[in-house]
């Protein structure tokens, strides 16, 4: 029995090797690798001065079911720490802060009629707004994907 | 995940929650109100508005006005609507409604996460001790109450703060076609009077905050952001009236 766990354990710590995902001892929520975490539980991804922004899987998974995102308008300005939209769940509503400053220059229209999204694909088709950067030098501020899973390991654990 | 509990803290260490309490005070003006304490302080805030007046709809930031409300009839009969800057659904409120707003930052509970299910936790422990006694009063997920629903709970997490309004209904009107008189009752067939339950809500907090009570004339003297918006409006005739004529999947109001 130990052998086979061990040997599991082994296996699915390659494929997360493989998916870019980080492995944890307690079964806690997918954090990917190469993305920068806020600690309002916000991803972003870049690519170049461009970003995607989306919430985290530790976030959604303690809203609940989404059944509403509240968009900016393109064109519009973001900047870091402050609400852009929300996001309602069938429990509350929460402010979605951005992690980075700049305009907006496109967000995720499948997310009115697909709210759910930002449940089961968080970091892919959940994602919600596109940003052009205006000071790529607040990503320092931002956690890596190994200290994010420590910070929501200690806010699960307090 | 460790749960919070409402502990009785020493009165060394308990966070300041600073108490409003008004009564028969316009929804639209309370939710005003909220919006402001919300965005422009970071204090722990507990705001008790016993009655309203007029009557009033008031509906969660998402609702759709076609799929949630009579418009003809609130048309006819001139009820003012709400869109309030919170989650949540929809209720008519009235002088027999009692509302309770408590607006937290992070640290103002330890070990709550602004999570939904963390403020569902330490609101249904509050509320257990004040509807102690009094029959099967429990706050559950959904916000009812188990076996007689009373209430509309309005959760909201902005940052690191969090928002949760509860409008007790000591009656009920609805003008939405859903029949709630099956399982709704009124609180006062089973509180004494309405000073009981505020007074058991005040209590209940300072076993956890020191409670300080403010006057809303310093509250509102006091804020020198006039720069601040609130999202919170009412819905004008031509906007229900624009709502009915069209489709309202391309209109969101």
């Amino acid at each position: 029995m130990a052998m086979a766990t061990s040997s599991r354990l082994f296996w699915a710590s390659r494929a997360a090797a493989y998916l870019r995902i980080s492995t944890f001892p307690r079964a806690f929520s997918t954090v990917l690798k190469d993305l920068k975490y806020a600690d309002t539980h916000e991803w972003v991804k870049v690519e170049g001065d461009s970003a995607t922004v989306g919430i985290t899987d530790h976030a959604q998974d303690h809203l609940g079911d989404v059944v509403f995102v509240e968009l900016p308008e393109v064109g519009s300005s973001v900047s870091q720490g402050n609400n852009f939209g929300a996001v309602e769940s069938v429990k509350a509503t929460s402010d979605v802060n951005s992690p980075v400053s700049g305009e907006v220059v496109e967000v995720n229209e499948k997310l009115s009629e697909e709210p759910g999204l930002v449940n089961a694909s968080p970091y892919d088709k959940g994602w919600i707004i596109k940003v052009k950067l205006s000071d790529s030098g607040e990503l320092n501020s931002l956690m890596d994907d190994e200290k994010y899973s420590k910070f929501c390991e200690e806010e699960d654990n307090h | 995940m460790a749960a919070a509990g409402l502990t009785r803290a020493t009165s060394a260490a308990r966070p300041l929650m600073r108490l409003v309490t008004m009564s028969g005070v316009p929804v639209l003006q309370q939710l005003h109100l909220e919006e402001r304490l919300l965005r422009t302080t970071g204090d722990n805030w507990c705001i008790i508005n016993d009655g309203t007046a007029p009557p009033t709809i008031v509906m969660g930031v998402s609702g759709r006005v076609s799929e949630l409300v009579e418009i003809q009839p609130v048309l006819r009969d001139q009820v003012p609507i709400v869109r309030r800057f919170s989650g949540g659904g929809t209720v008519i409120v009235d002088q027999g409604t009692v509302f309770v707003t408590f607006i937290c930052n992070k640290a103002a509970v330890t070990g709550l996460q602004p999570f939904p299910r963390d403020i569902m936790t330490w609101s249904g422990q509050l509320y257990g001790k004040v509807f102690d006694g009094f029959g099967e009063f429990h706050l559950r997920e959904n916000g009812r109450l188990k076996q007689h629903h009373v209430s509309t709970l309005s959760i909201s997490i902005f940052k690191y703060l969090w928002f949760m309004s509860t409008s007790i209904m000591l009656t009920a009107m609805y003008y939405s076609a859903r029949k709630h008189t099956d399982f709704l009752c009124r609180m006062k067939e089973y509180m004494p009077s309405r000073s009981f339950f505020t007074d058991g809500v005040i209590a209940a907090l300072g076993e956890q905050f020191s409670v300080e009570p403010t006057d809303i004339e310093t509250v509102l003297s006091d804020d020198d952001d006039d720069e601040f918006v609130p999202s919170t409006k009412m819905l004008s005739e031509q906007d229900l009236e624009g709502i009915a004529s069209s489709k309202e999947s391309l209109i969101r109001v």
